[in-house]
């Protein structure tokens, strides 16, 4: 039995953000290179307290792999716009068609303590779908997905901005100063590569083919002995 | 023989060698126009930098590019305070101009406490006053077809001693806060912060803000300036001539 689990322009953005999340890491850890310390406040640079100091990232985890400042900025500055546009675009369509409201929405009940345990043991013995509905995303996926396209990347977006010295200064100001707006790009890089190693995880427990599949073609084929609605 | 490893391992290799020869294709060039526009459309053109409170300054504002561009020319015109040195204005204008420090520092000033980005990441913020640049290419007067102004520097890189250049717009070259900066923290500009003048153009990346100014010239083009990228770590090194981000 198959579902038809993800419609054409999620599909479309999944694979558009993939690939700019895919660039944006390492092109980031490369302009990171350039100066690997992060400050609080407006200002920061070598006489003034850092909060972070790290060493180099290797060349096997940067964009290009050897040291390229120009070059790294290169592509981190075209797939921004890429990465922002092309959310702007999903976020936008998603409200319409209400694939938000209706997949995402968190529901009271799934909020009371029993729930929340059940999902957890669910988790634990790597069932990731209620037999009742398979289509529907569990508590922890809608939080996941709900950080992702709502805390996450707009903080990237907006943090990234935040750093252009020809853009509204109050998006600086908003964070606190564009040193402080730097260190939480960075965090909220840190924090995005965690949701992608978990998701990539959870797609190969969840059974790899099937879950690429059904990102690519929509159709999902449900567990074995599970009836489809 | 061909493990997985060694097929994931070369691959993987071969991948990333691919993605470094794409760093400088014409799709992701293409990123810097697109920039440029959307940054101008959305803030206008004369839309300014943030201005901080004198307590917000950097405590030390480090230096950087050149710290002392130390060729006899520029330590003879440091030796006496540079009372000798002249900017000069020329190109595309009406009056060519050559202006003495005093006569810059007698123009119309502006004082302005700023944060300067350089493209590694690091900000500091300190205090610049000198002419808007506007008021010397009044003086001047731009003659029709300018369209860029370059800026020539004593500082000099590589062995073939080539010295500093850059160019901004006359958007940015008319903006407000884009100054002649002979001050900074109220103090005549040290040597290490590009003495006796240095530019600033606030909403651009630190490599835009050309020390040690010996010559400011008008263009139609930015064709004829070194490699024709328009600023010396542009043609050198591949970085953006449009530095707003």
């Amino acid at each position: 039995m198959q579902v038809y689990r993800h419609r054409l322009i999620t599909r479309i953005w999944h694979w558009i953000n993939a690939l700019a999340v895919l660039v944006m890491i390492p092109s980031g850890l490369m302009i990171f290179n350039a100066h690997p310390r992060l400050y609080w406040g407006n200002y920061g640079a070598n006489f003034d307290q850092a909060w972070l100091k790290l060493p180099q990232w290797p060349g096997w985890l940067t964009l290009p792999s050897t040291y390229d400042l120009a070059g790294a900025r290169h592509w981190h500055l075209f797939f921004a716009l890429v990465l922002a546009f092309s959310l702007l675009v999903y976020l936008l369509w998603s409200l319409a068609n209400r694939h938000l409201q209706r997949d995402l929405r968190i529901r009271r009940a799934e909020l009371n303590a029993a729930h929340v345990v059940g999902d957890l043991e669910a988790h634990w013995q790597m069932r990731f779908h209620d037999p009742a509905d398979p289509r529907a995303y569990n508590l922890f996926q809608k939080l996941s997905y709900a950080l992702v396209l709502f805390v996450l990347l707009p903080l990237l977006i907006l943090t990234g901005l935040a750093l252009a010295p020809a853009m509204w200064p109050w998006i600086a100001d908003m964070f606190g100063g564009r040193q402080s707006a730097r260190s939480l790009h960075f965090i909220a890089m840190a924090l995005t590569s965690g949701f992608v190693v978990v998701h990539l995880t959870l797609v190969i427990l969840a059974g790899p083919i099937n879950e690429v599949r059904s990102m690519i073609t929509g159709w999902w084929k449900l567990p074995e002995g599970e009836p489809a609605e | 023989m061909i493990t997985r490893r060694n097929l994931i391992v070369t691959g993987g290799a071969t991948l990333l060698a691919g993605c470094d020869a794409w760093s400088n294709s014409p799709i992701l060039l293409s990123a810097e126009e697109a920039n440029r526009y959307l940054q101008r459309s959305v803030t206008g053109r004369a839309a300014l930098a943030r201005e901080f409170r004198p307590d917000q300054r950097s405590p030390r504002f480090r230096t950087n590019g050149t710290a002392n561009p130390n060729t006899p020319e520029y330590n003879a015109l440091a030796a006496n305070g540079f009372a000798d040195w002249r900017l000069q204005v020329g190109g595309m204008v009406q009056r060519p101009l050559s202006l003495s420090l005093a006569q810059l520092r007698a123009l119309p000033q502006r004082a302005q406490i700023t944060r300067h980005d350089c493209v590694e990441g690091w900000s500091a913020i300190g205090k610049w006053q000198g002419p808007q640049l506007e008021q010397v290419l009044r003086l001047a007067g731009l003659r029709d077809g300018a369209r860029y102004i370059v800026f020539h520097c004593a500082d000099v890189f590589g062995q073939r001693k080539i010295p500093y250049y850059e160019s901004i717009d006359l958007i940015d070259a008319f903006h407000p806060q884009t100054i002649l900066a002979w001050s900074m923290n109220d103090t005549p500009l040290g040597v290490g912060h590009g003495a006796p003048l240095r530019l600033r153009v606030e909403r651009q990346l630190g490599y835009k803000h050309a020390k040690y100014v010996m010559r400011i010239e008008a263009v139609a083009s930015l064709d004829g300036i070194g490699r024709g990228k328009g600023g010396f770590w542009e043609d050198i090194a591949g970085y953006e001539w449009y530095a707003g981000i």
